[in-house]
């Protein structure tokens, strides 16, 4: 397959390493913030290749994992609305909420339907237009412009049963908020697709304000080893800057068009992050002139109390502090077929990708 | 993040294209993005392109690694003929 | 078990089936035989030992390419016999219809499970029809049994008691191409895809390789939970492990695409015309190589081999040189956006 079989062969794979074991003096560690970099780096099996100077460490890149669990708590709560039809993608629909999931609710009758595309959504509101469609609308910035989309397309087609519930979020405050942390980390692995949508811009003040090193990958295992590479020479060279391996994806000024339609339907918000807290200006939410299309300031639903298992430490997970290993939960009470954390449900999160990869 | 593809785009209709990947076709809607020609290679992302993929670049970044052992053999060259290694 | 209602998850084949098995149907029906859970028991009745298996199946869409529900019935009980080691006789088809079910469709249906078992050289010799109320079922659902005749030296395959470190691991084909086959028709997603069904008896194939070993230790046909999901039964809580090479299994294109736009891995998608052979590692090429002669076997391969080391585990050596481990499917693959 194109684009895909050349960035997976096994003799540049092997040279790259090489490469790598040939410059890498200095200990590092990295950070990938992006659930698909955090999957692929464990289907691979890279941690198994790289030398022991290297380590690689998985932040808060999963937008299930990092979502409130009031936000699953009120989707629930909204899918036993009578006239309520949940669209959602397939991530969701086993994250638990405090005292059910979306999966059992539909077993119990929720009239909750998994798309592949936030327009499949639309479609369903067009062919209901006796129920409210609400849309679960998660994702970083390469999953927003989907969703304002589809708000747009409903705003323009007066397709008032047609919402979107929100829980976006940037990419960005997440970043900087991990070095405010002090997570000890030399560099960021930095988000594919992401950076397809906003450009490199965003990632300035990392080298620039706080002396880390950045390179923008994508996700196949050559991909992932030449920016593993390209960072390890920023760090040797001590000259950290934002640099993109994935060129074929990713121009620097990102795609103008996406950014436009995000910023006419979107404006930011302050957002709750598991493991982070509040982070100013990390959300999107609805534009006053969208307003008719946001779920929350139009449909009413009583939600139970949020309710947090306390040994539950996907925040720590999250921001790389700790390794799943070190849960007291992780693989005994915590397991993908009964997670507690929302860790360990999204097929990306660090537990569910440690626990199908690498258990020991 | 995360999950799109890289898919061929084989005929265009309006806004949308039907587009294939490894045989799998697809409308995908276009957007987000624009002067696509059949032919292209789109990233698909939720029934969206979000971005054209770039063959030049492509080709480049398997490339470098070319390029680079051929600059380090000139290294290992210069190294052993006077005994130092500029990088 | 944290849930008190059947979910989905429960009939996928995977970690909630087995937990939902044993938490409640081996805690009461538990007996010696039941309790080896092998895809067909194997009976001594007088002097002649029987492999006997029952199935049952309510696929949706129950027309795809490649198939339809009927054919799944035959071949599926067919082939539960035939990884016994025990050559199918005769089947039982029960039909539970919908009210309002087209009787063009049935006939279709009923159609094609007599060409099948009639290429199986097997008699369909029983069955039952009941109709229920609309909406109280989904079209069709065909229950069957099914009993073949096993020599007495082959009973300890479905068990595979006799499986050393050194063996080798077979499949007979490309895996996911029943998943995904499925998966297109369905067409909620708006994907069309040209993947086939594997759907087909494979007791001819096994017969062969009777013909050239004794030697099998083990088969099993991969259906839902896929190959990953036989692989992590077959080690659980063994003193072996197995060791799989993932450039050696087989995957078409079209399926990969699929996957790859889905985000599904292709180890746990289901089959129906693929088994795993584990056999003595001085025979196992001998019989692969007959397999690529013959029809459904033509991209067989070794796929890896059983291990004296991380015993209970699969790993697999990915295909650039790294290392993971292949567990049981947990739940459904769903499509992700991650």
């Amino acid at each position: 397959m194109k684009y895909i079989d050349e960035y997976r062969d096994k003799n540049l794979v092997l040279k790259i390493l090489q490469e790598i074991k040939n410059i890498s003096k200095t200990k590092v560690s990295f950070m990938e913030v992006c659930g698909g970099h955090t999957m692929a780096i464990q289907k691979f099996g890279i941690p198994s290749l790289l030398p022991p100077t290297i380590e690689l460490l998985s932040g808060p890149g999963c937008p299930v994992c990092v979502s409130s669990r009031k936000y699953i708590d009120k989707a629930i709560a909204y899918s036993r609305l009578e006239e309520v039809i949940i669209t959602t993608y397939g991530d969701l629909i086993r994250v638990p909420g405090s005292s059910s999931n979306l999966d059992k609710e539909k077993a119990k009758g929720g009239d909750i339907k998994i798309v592949y595309s936030s327009l499949d959504a639309l479609q369903i509101a067009r062919e209901n237009p006796n129920k409210k469609v609400i849309f679960l609308g998660i994702g970083f910035e390469t999953t927003s412009p989907g969703s304002a989309l589809a708000v747009l397309k409903a705003y323009e087609e007066n397709l008032n049963n047609f919402f979107l519930f929100s829980s976006h979020k940037l990419m960005p405050p997440a970043m900087s908020a991990i070095i405010d942390e002090k997570v000890k980390i030399n560099g960021y692995i930095a988000p594919g697709h992401v950076s397809t949508i906003t450009g490199t811009g965003i990632y300035e003040d990392i080298p620039k304000k706080f002396g880390l090193s950045c390179v923008v990958s994508g996700f196949e295992p050559v991909d992932l080893l030449q920016s593993i590479y390209m960072l390890v020479r920023q760090v040797e060279e001590k000259s950290p800057k934002v640099e993109i391996q994935y060129k074929r994806a990713v121009k620097p000024e990102g795609n103008l068009k996406a950014q436009k339609l995000l910023n006419e339907i979107f404006e930011t918000s302050d957002e709750w992050w598991r493991g982070l807290g509040i982070l100013k200006n990390s959300g999107l939410k609805l534009r006053e002139k969208y307003k008719n299309h946001d779920a929350e300031l139009n449909i009413h639903v009583e939600v139970e109390a949020t309710r947090e298992d306390k040994a539950c430490i996907c925040g720590e997970i999250l921001k790389g502090l700790k390794k799943p290993k070190d849960c007291k939960l992780f693989a005994k009470a915590c397991t993908p077929i009964d997670p507690v954390g929302a860790c360990m449900v999204s097929h990306e999160g660090s537990c569910a990708a440690y626990y199908r990869y690498n258990r020991d | 993040m995360c999950l799109s593809i890289p898919a061929k785009v084989i005929s265009i209709n309006g806004n949308t294209a039907l587009v294939s990947t490894g045989g799998a076709e697809y409308q995908a809607n276009l957007d987000l993005i624009d002067n696509v020609k059949i032919g292209d290679y789109i990233l698909l992302h939720t029934g969206l392109a979000i971005e054209k993929l770039s063959e030049e670049e492509a080709l480049e970044t398997l490339k470098v690694f070319e390029d680079f052992k051929e600059l380090n053999d000139l290294l290992d060259q210069e190294e052993k003929q006077t005994g130092k290694r500029i990088v | 078990m944290k849930t008190d209602k059947i979910l989905l998850g429960h009939g996928s084949g995977g970690q909630l089936s087995n937990e939902l098995i044993n938490k409640v149907f081996i805690k009461h029906f538990s007996n010696k035989t039941l309790d080896i859970l092998s895809d067909a028991c194997i009976l001594k009745i007088n002097q002649s030992h029987i492999a006997f298996t029952s199935d049952s199946f309510v696929v949706d869409p129950i027309f795809f390419l490649g198939g339809n529900i009927g054919k799944l019935a035959i071949c599926g009980t067919v082939n539960d016999i035939a990884v016994s080691g025990a050559k199918p006789l005769y089947l039982s088809t029960a039909f539970i219809i919908e009210e309002g079910f087209s009787i063009s469709k049935l006939e279709e249906i009923v159609k094609t499970m007599a060409e099948e078992a009639k290429k199986a050289g097997i008699k369909i010799v029983t069955g039952d029809t009941k109709v229920v109320n609309k909406g109280k079922c989904d079209k069709i659902f065909i229950n069957t049994t099914g009993i073949g005749s096993i020599l007495e030296k082959r009973k300890h395959i479905g068990s595979g008691k006799n499986i050393k470190p050194g063996d080798k691991i077979i499949i007979n084909g490309s895996i996911g191409d029943h998943g995904i086959a499925v998966m297109s028709a369905r067409n909620d997603l708006k994907i069309s895809s040209p993947v086939i069904s594997d759907c087909a008896c494979l007791h001819k194939l096994i017969e062969k390789s009777f013909e050239i070993s004794e030697n099998i230790k083990f088969m099993r046909d991969a259906t839902r939970g896929g190959l990953a999901s036989i692989l992590a039964e077959i080690v659980e809580n063994k003193q072996f492990g197995i060791e799989i090479e993932e450039e050696n299994v087989p995957v078409k294109e079209t399926v990969r695409g699929m996957c790859e736009l889905l985000g599904f891995d292709p180890f746990y998608v289901a089959n129906e015309g693929k088994f795993v052979m584990i056999v003595e590692a001085n025979d196992a090429e001998a019989i692969v190589n007959m397999l690529r002669t013959q029809e459904f076997g033509s991209e067989a391969a070794i796929i890896g081999e059983v291990v004296d080391k991380h015993h209970g585990k699969t790993v697999i050596n990915t295909s650039i040189g790294g290392q993971r481990i292949l567990d049981m499917l947990s739940a459904e693959q769903l499509p992700r956006i991650c």
